[in-house]
């Protein structure tokens, strides 16, 4: 039988990835972005699993805010990206150092 | 072994191999692939929950749009990828080392974990939670009624975020010619045309 810890050790491992590819990739921004979305997707998971075993619908519906905010936030950060390729020809993170003064 | 418990194992091994490979990936198109693997099985989890709408929600949204997206950037962007990834290994440590630290103290939370008195947690999952027919029923009664201004606010921030994107990407050529429409509607004969008087015999 499964139980609401099996979705939290799920969760929990995605959660974890996604802070290590942030760590790992200090460089290349797509793979931040995407590291970002992965643990928006464990909290999802989070929100959902207690949703289900609580009987409690707000958390789907929380889900769904949380789902916005990440398209949201994805769109935004792809546009910088691409913003920021055209005037410096690098996606590096450690070249934005424009406002260093 | 159920077909259940199959399942979920099924889907929780390739949502974390997916997102493993997402990180550690050398080629940023795979990155994303990975990334649509993840997505996919976290919807699979999503409806062995009985979360279904939410789960439809995660691959139209998730995987149609978002990942889309990326893919798009990816392919786009002209980026030696070889020279991002060279100094992968130089970080590896300290990301495992956090990584690892997260992981513990996760771990040690969950072992402190109870449930507050009177709240009763299901042995199964149950998505309805009595509110209607199914889930789309039950969410679509909670969304639209308690939480109504959350939900236009949401709109809000999907359009604040699209005017953004579109401002920020947006440029203008000084080389391309435009139709200029107010220019031609103000155009008349008299400005436009001149009538010359032409002698037979001779040109102008």
């Amino acid at each position: 039988m499964i139980g609401l810890e099996h979705y939290l050790i799920v969760a929990a491992t995605l959660f974890v990835i996604g802070i290590f590819g942030i760590f790992l990739n200090r460089k290349n921004v797509i793979i931040l972005l995407m590291s970002i979305e992965l643990m928006l997707l464990a909290v999802n998971i989070n929100l959902v699993a207690f949703s289900a075993y609580l009987g409690d619908i707000t958390g789907q519906v929380f889900t769904l805010f949380v789902l916005t905010v990440a398209a949201a936030e994805a769109a935004i950060g792809l546009a910088i990206l691409v913003c920021f390729f055209r005037n410096r020809g690098t996606i590096d993170v450690e070249d934005v150092n424009v406002m260093k003064g | 072994m159920t077909p259940v418990v199959l399942t979920f194992y099924l889907f929780a091994i390739a949502c974390i191999a997916g997102g493993l490979f997402t990180v550690i990936s050398r080629n940023p198109v795979h990155s994303v692939l990975w990334l649509i693997l993840s997505f996919l099985s976290a919807a699979g989890l999503f409806v062995l929950l009985g979360a279904e709408f939410v789960a439809m929600l995660l691959i139209i949204v998730y995987v149609g749009a978002v990942a889309v997206l990326f893919l798009f950037v990816v392919m786009m962007l002209d980026v030696d990828f070889a020279e991002l990834k060279a100094e992968m290994a130089r970080y590896m440590p300290l990301a495992l080392l956090i990584g690892v630290v997260i992981l513990m103290q996760l771990a040690m939370a969950f072992g402190v974990w109870t449930t507050a008195d009177g709240v009763a947690m299901a042995d199964r999952p149950d998505a309805v939670a009595g509110l209607g027919d199914h889930n789309t029923d039950a969410l679509g009664r909670v969304l639209y009624d308690k939480y109504f201004l959350l939900f236009q606010l949401a709109g809000l921030i999907l359009l604040v975020a699209m005017v953004g994107a579109i401002v920020l990407t947006l440029r203008h050529r000084t080389y391309v010619k435009r139709q200029d429409v107010l220019a031609q509607m103000y155009r008349d004969p008299a400005k436009a045309m001149e009538l010359k008087d032409i002698k037979p015999g001779q040109g102008l």
